[in-house]
């Protein structure tokens, strides 16, 4: 875990230096999530994740990157360093 | 010079479609920057050559004219959406020269072949847009030949050309460094089809479908011709043509599968072999190339009978085969009929083609009381 925190900040600092970095910082652990539902006239708090699943969401990376196969090389290189899988989507509008 | 009308057939339209297809949507693509405007517009420029050909006769360069018909029928397209929409977004797209500059060895269609099998598109994505658009088969051909939905078919192609433009997938030949990987994805997209027509896995259908083989020996084909140097294409072309040459061969009149030393070698087309021969001898000196080359496997289906060949002639003593069907012949012939015939029934249980169940069949049957 320490290495991969530190393998991560190395991959951060490359995302720096060669200019695809825009943000990117790890989240606190699912469990202290708390989900809001303000769709009806009050909003109702549930204490605990969105979705209770073995997989969750442990932080993200927002990048610039020209195409799908730079960004696709920049997230294998990700997932190698924070040891985790990471999912690649393109914003909607840029 | 046009030609006569009479000479004008659906025959000559096919005959361009099959030529030219291929080109006129790589180069709409990368003037358009969109697969969808590509697509539909040379589908509806083919269809104006049936309709004016007959009559008007074949342009001397019939390639050059559906281009410049779709190209324009595309542009026509874009002013009247302009005219709906973001006119200077759509603007912008007509006069747009910022694409990067492309290398004057790069063809487009190479690179339509790499964007329709990338791989962040799912394996049946990237066949359905392959034959689609590189292919020129309509989407109920493709229903037809995978025995699929028409509507499933259309689905996928519609999401593998949302998911290019969403994700921004680039239209370009990867960069060296990533060709090899990228070129062994194309070969295991243009392998599934091959192998789809050399041993279809639906019991409903004809055991060898010709077209499919043929679409992915005319897709390999063009691969190699845009991709001379490269012995993996070699390999892949020479091995579906010694496969489809020994095709007339491989089914009996009684619809059984034909193994390999027992079929008619007169019955071989002497000049697919031939030409399989040249283009294997196209691969690199090293002896170990043939036998490491990563030949993509689909899961679960026969290899050809070349490698099965090869394969159980290097198996080592004291070593069953994995495969049923292969273990059941060595058991027959090891003379352990009861564990023979339950191989046999195990290989047609799993077996999915009319032919291969035949010739299973037969061969359990000719097993002695137990």
């Amino acid at each position: 875990m320490k290495q991969a925190m530190a393998d991560t900040d190395v991959f951060n600092q490359r995302l720096q230096d060669e200019g695809y970095w825009v943000f990117a910082d790890g989240l606190t652990p699912a469990t202290t999530a708390t989900v809001v539902d303000g769709q009806g006239a009050e909003p109702v708090l549930t204490d605990g994740p969105y979705l209770e699943s073995k997989e969750y969401l442990g932080g993200f990376w927002i990048i610039e990157a020209p195409n799908l196969d730079v960004a696709l090389r920049l997230a294998a290189e990700g997932s190698n360093a924070c040891r985790g899988k990471v999912e690649v989507r393109a914003f909607a509008n840029e | 010079v046009r030609l006569p009308v009479e000479e004008v057939g659906a025959e000559t339209i096919a005959r361009v479609h099959r030529e030219e297809w291929a080109r006129v949507v790589a180069v709409l693509t990368r003037r358009f920057g969109d697969l969808d405007i590509a697509e539909e517009m040379a589908a509806e420029a083919f269809a104006i050559a049936v309709e004016r050909w007959p009559t008007d006769g074949v342009p001397p360069n019939p390639g050059a004219w559906i281009t410049t018909t779709a190209n324009r029928r595309a542009i026509d397209r874009l002013r009247r959406e302009s005219r709906r929409d973001d006119k200077q977004k759509q603007a912008q797209m007509l006069y747009d020269d910022t694409t990067p500059p492309l290398g004057a060895i790069e063809d487009d269609r190479l690179q339509l072949i790499f964007i329709c099998c990338h791989p962040a598109l799912a394996m049946e994505a990237r066949i359905a847009l392959t034959l689609r658009m590189v292919g020129g088969l309509t989407v109920p051909e493709i229903a037809h030949a995978f025995l699929v939905q028409e509507a499933t078919i259309g689905q996928r192609i519609t999401r593998a050309k949302a998911k290019i433009k969403a994700a921004n997938i680039p239209y370009r030949v990867p960069s060296a460094e990533d060709l090899p990987g990228r070129t062994s994805g194309v070969l295991a997209v243009l392998f599934l089809i091959f192998n789809e027509g050399y041993l279809t896995s639906d019991p409903q259908k004809e055991a060898v479908r010709s077209d499919l083989t043929l679409e992915a020996i005319r897709l390999t084909r063009l691969l190699q011709a845009l991709l001379p140097t490269d012995g993996e294409v070699a390999g892949l072309l020479a091995l579906m043509l010694l496969t489809e040459a020994r095709r007339p061969a491989r089914i009996s009149a009684s619809g059984e599968l034909v193994t390999l030393d027992e079929q008619d070698r007169g019955a071989w087309d002497a000049a697919l072999i031939a030409e399989g021969h040249w283009s294997e001898s196209g691969l690199p000196r090293s002896p170990q190339v043939r036998d490491t080359r990563p030949l993509p496997d689909p899961g679960g289906h026969q290899r050809s009978a070349y490698l099965r060949q090869r394969r159980s002639r290097q198996a080592g003593p004291g070593r069953l085969p994995r495969l049923p069907r292969d273990r059941a012949d060595l058991l027959r012939r090891l003379g352990r009929s009861a564990a023979a015939r339950a191989a046999y029934e195990k290989a047609i249980e799993l077996a999915g083609n009319t032919a291969e169940i035949a010739y299973l069949a037969r061969r359990r049957d000719q097993l002695g009381p137990n």
